[in-house]
């Protein structure tokens, strides 16, 4: 009754679904779609890091096409660390190339017909608190104990209130955006390929373009780009 | 006074509809941020790179209020928060 009149057509589904459930500690844990997909991605971003791995310890001085596709990856993400965070960019350009790759090939499974990994709150909130922790202890190291709280009272000491909502906000604005932003794209997907399953033949490709390949590049870039900003405003001048 | 749940479902849906309307203010912003590199770009097309950039950046970040009314509809409408 409740869901018949939310969703008349049956078809149309977008949700998270359990796969299979085992008794943890007597909590009822569940392994969802989300596990099985970042499973996949996994085993994906795995097997080429392997393969990397290999080409690079057999490097040539003139580099075949495989080498040439790694190289490639490397400096890019390592240039975009070095213009976001100067030099405290070889710190972090490992954390984030990593984080980039793994949204990044997140985002895109949706093309491989899988529910993408990050359209789970579940997935995105880890990645906002990694960032947090990494804000606030990098915080702590660069600008010690005396700097955080004349930060914390910035124009007055009775603004410390807000200023410490702000930084709760940091986390979940960042998580939010990244989920929001995937979700919405396979909530269409779903209606389209749901309500209109007998003309959904071919031009459902240029959504995807969209959704998938546009939408999904850039909220991974803003992500990792916000990260890189929050980052290096926390370590200040130092 | 005790709402059958029919009604609170059509109250959702009601509700769903007016929390997407949160997307007029990122379209607005986008649309500005839009025009302004475009503008840009005339002035100095030798920095286009870096104005797409920012320009993607800024409309990305101004689009997550958008995103909040989105999320509040979709929770509305499917973990139905209001049913008893």
């Amino acid at each position: 009754m409740a869901n018949g009149i939310m969703l008349s057509a049956d078809n149309i589904d977008f949700m998270i679904h359990g796969v299979f459930s085992y008794d943890f500690f007597g909590h009822k844990v569940w392994i969802t779609t989300t596990h099985v997909c970042m499973l996949i991605v996994l085993l994906l971003i795995i097997g080429f890091a392997v393969a990397a791995n290999r080409a690079m310890k057999r490097a040539t001085e003139v580099p075949g096409a495989f080498q040439n596709v790694v190289e490639l990856v490397v400096e890019m993400l390592d240039k975009m660390v070095k213009a976001a965070m100067g030099k405290h960019a070889l710190k972090f350009a490992n954390y984030i190339g990593s984080i980039f790759i793994f949204i990044l090939i997140c985002n895109f499974s949706g093309l491989l017909g899988l529910r993408p990994p990050t359209a789970d709150y579940g997935v995105t909130l880890p990645l906002g608190l990694i960032t947090f922790t990494l804000i606030h202890f990098n915080k702590f190291k660069h600008k010690k104990v005396k700097g955080v709280i004349r930060e914390l009272c910035d124009p007055w000491p009775f603004w410390a209130p807000i200023n410490l909502i702000s930084y709760v906000a940091v986390p979940i604005s960042l998580s939010l955006r990244l989920f929001a932003n995937v979700l919405s794209g396979v909530v269409i997907m779903a209606l389209v390929y749901g309500l209109m399953s007998f003309l959904a033949i071919g031009w459902p490709a240029v959504l995807h373009v969209y959704f998938d390949l546009f939408s999904g590049a850039i909220q991974t870039y803003v992500f990792c780009m916000l990260t890189m900003t929050y980052v290096s405003d926390a370590i200040g001048d130092d | 006074m005790d709402f059958n749940e029919n009604f609170i479902l059509g109250c959702s849906a009601i509700g769903a509809g007016l929390a997407v309307i949160a997307g007029i203010g990122p379209g607005i912003g986008q649309g500005i941020a839009a025009g302004h590199a475009a503008a840009a770009v005339g002035r100095n097309p030798g920095a286009k790179s870096d104005i797409t950039t920012t320009m993607l950046l800024g409309q990305a970040v101004a689009e997550t209020t958008g995103l909040y009314g989105l999320v509040i509809a979709l929770l509305l409408l499917f973990v139905k928060p209001l049913l008893p």
